[in-house]
């Protein structure tokens, strides 16, 4: 299995093995990555686990439907490669996937 | 939009908005003496029954005294068991369905697509006459856009610069409190406390700032919305001072805008700047309607919380001895106050179409009433659900900031002024004893206290 990398705000690496058929958010959440806050508990009703994908990666995260669309308009904090964690699907082939932690959850 | 909003909207840019209020109050007590104002309910307390006498249609959770008279955890836990999604028929508020169990409460949330938020979220309708609009009753897209335009105001990045100012007066607040004896936690602390921080998110003049809780009190309590309280003829001049004040405060936003001023972090300054909203003061009802949104969901919320906190901890003492312990736990234990305490207990959507949800039909049309208070205390998803454990694990997973594109804008805003608050009461108390019972609000919506005396012994400067 391989690895994915969160970097959170400050600059901080976290290096964390990939299990498959979980979430990106469920894969921060059982590594203790701080900064997801995911307060509906992966329903894509909160916004609170918001990520930044890393730009060579955000192709490969998946489509975006229209109510992760909704929740992630609602976060100020929002960039162009901006996504719900709890949306994402890890499979083998996000290996290497990088994404980067906001300063703030909503 | 109705007409006479439409005919409000018109007249705005000549006629000041708080003549418009008077006129639509003056024109509600001319239809009532001739009869065709529609009829105000009225409530008057009196003991309700033990829930198990009951049958379960007759079970009717809109009662305003459920909450007041420590009934409405039996009630719910009926409901949840029995009939987890039941219809009322004959409420004081209309037929409605009730839902009460947390997953199906996440469901309804998340979809505004098959559940409207229009035109209210409260059981009730509005009182008639003034038909106010505002964003947390309005569906996509146009909620999105309104909610946009203000929602800076309590992003997480503006409360960083407001921290340092909202610790400031909760210290002084704090520090003017009477040791040793007893005073009203409600009216010193907790109401205190949320004016302040709403006079200074408003840039409300900042000496006249209990008229913003009690505009707050008023506008959340006449009786055809909430079961409240409050008379139509409080209701209406309370409007009427709202849009003064505000209107002026508007204008002077816009010629310190017009002057060139760089504008300033509150709420009114961001809304006379932004595209969206800048003519909002041509639109009364849309105006009222976001300003009251502001006021009541920065007001009662949070200073029932603030009452709640309190009360928790003296109903579970050794929780206060595992802070004192633990202050670290301050953040989980605030997520459990907000859960154990759901200070709006309920949000009120209108089914779009009929939806089949756990095993009963809703059809087009019906009121669905989703009960935060009940799914919070819901033992299939929290663990025994009536504890108040500030360690709980997954406290934040709690439904009183609802889910969804509604879910509540100013909940790291509520969560911080709660967070200052106990760090400085730790700082300075070893104490908070509850004296006697609190006093409860009457009304279905408001999960508040009215008063609630406490007696703090000072921390040993050991």
């Amino acid at each position: 299995m391989g690895y994915m990398t969160f970097i959170e705000h400050d600059g901080t690496r976290h290096k964390v093995e990939i299990e498959a058929d979980k979430s990106l958010m469920q894969h921060a959440a059982d590594n203790m990555v701080p900064g997801i806050d995911a307060d509906c508990g992966g329903e894509c009703a909160c916004g609170t686990c918001h990520v930044i994908v890393d730009e060579a990666w955000y192709a490969k995260t998946g489509k975006i439907n229209s109510s992760e669309q909704q929740m992630l308009e609602m976060t100020p904090e929002g960039a162009p490669t901006s996504r719900l964690a709890c949306q994402i699907e890890i499979t083998d082939a996000l290996d290497g996937l990088v994404v980067h932690l906001p300063e703030f959850q909503m | 939009m109705n007409i006479q909003t439409r005919a409000m909207n018109l007249s705005a840019r000549l006629v000041p908005m708080h003549w418009q209020v008077r006129a639509a109050h003056l024109a509600q007590q001319a239809l009532d003496r001739v009869g065709l104002a529609p009829k105000t309910p009225e409530f008057t307390e009196s003991p309700l029954p033990d829930v198990s006498t009951l049958a379960i249609e007759d079970i009717d959770v809109s009662n305003p005294f459920l909450w007041r008279q420590g009934l409405w955890g039996s009630y719910f836990k009926r409901l949840r068991d029995e009939q987890p999604v039941h219809f009322q028929k004959s409420s004081a508020f209309g037929p409605f369905w009730s839902v009460t169990r947390f997953d199906d409460i996440l469901f309804v949330d998340k979809r505004h697509d098959l559940f409207s938020a229009e035109p209210i979220i409260t059981l009730g309708d509005q009182p008639a006459g003034l038909a106010i609009e505002t964003f947390i009753a309005m569906d996509p897209p146009k909620h999105d856009k309104q909610r946009q335009a203000v929602q800076g105001v309590v992003a997480p990045r503006n409360l960083k610069e407001m921290e340092s100012l909202i610790r400031q007066r909760t210290r002084d607040v704090l520090d003017h409190l009477p040791v040793d004896k007893p005073f009203d936690w409600v009216s010193n602390v907790s109401i205190e406390l949320t004016a302040r921080m709403l006079a200074t998110l408003l840039d409300f003049p900042y000496e006249q700032r209990r008229k913003l809780v009690y505009w707050s009190d008023v506008a959340a309590a006449s009786p055809e919305t909430t079961g409240g309280q409050v008379e139509r003829d409080e209701f209406f001049p309370a409007v009427a001072e709202v849009a003064r004040s505000f209107s002026e405060l508007w204008r002077e936003k816009e010629a310190r805008r017009d002057a060139g001023e760089e504008p300033g972090f509150d709420v009114i300054s961001m809304m006379v700047n932004n595209e969206d909203t800048k003519d909002l003061i041509h639109r009364p009802m849309e105006f009222l309607g976001n300003l009251a949104l502001l006021i009541i969901g920065g007001n009662d919320t949070t200073r029932n919380s603030m009452t709640g906190g309190v009360l928790a901890l003296n109903r579970f003492p050794q929780e206060f001895d595992k802070l004192k312990a633990n202050p670290a736990l301050i953040p989980n234990m605030v997520s459990e106050i907000i859960r154990w305490q759901t200070p709006l207990a309920y949000m009120r959507r209108v089914a779009k179409q009929d939806v089949e949800l756990n095993g009963e039909t809703i059809r087009k049309g019906d009121k669905v009433v989703m009960w935060y208070a009940s799914g919070n205390r819901d033992e299939r998803a929290i663990d025994k659900p009536d504890e108040f454990i500030i360690d709980r694990k997954g406290a934040r997973n709690h439904l009183s900031f609802g889910f969804g594109v509604h879910r509540c804008m100013g909940n790291r805003l509520a969560e911080m002024q709660l967070r200052i608050l106990w760090e400085e009461l730790l700082a300075r108390f070893d104490r908070i004893d509850v004296q006697g019972e609190p006093e409860y609000v009457q009304s279905n919506f408001v999960r508040g206290y009215t008063r609630m005396m406490v007696k703090l012994t000072r921390k040993n400067q050991g």
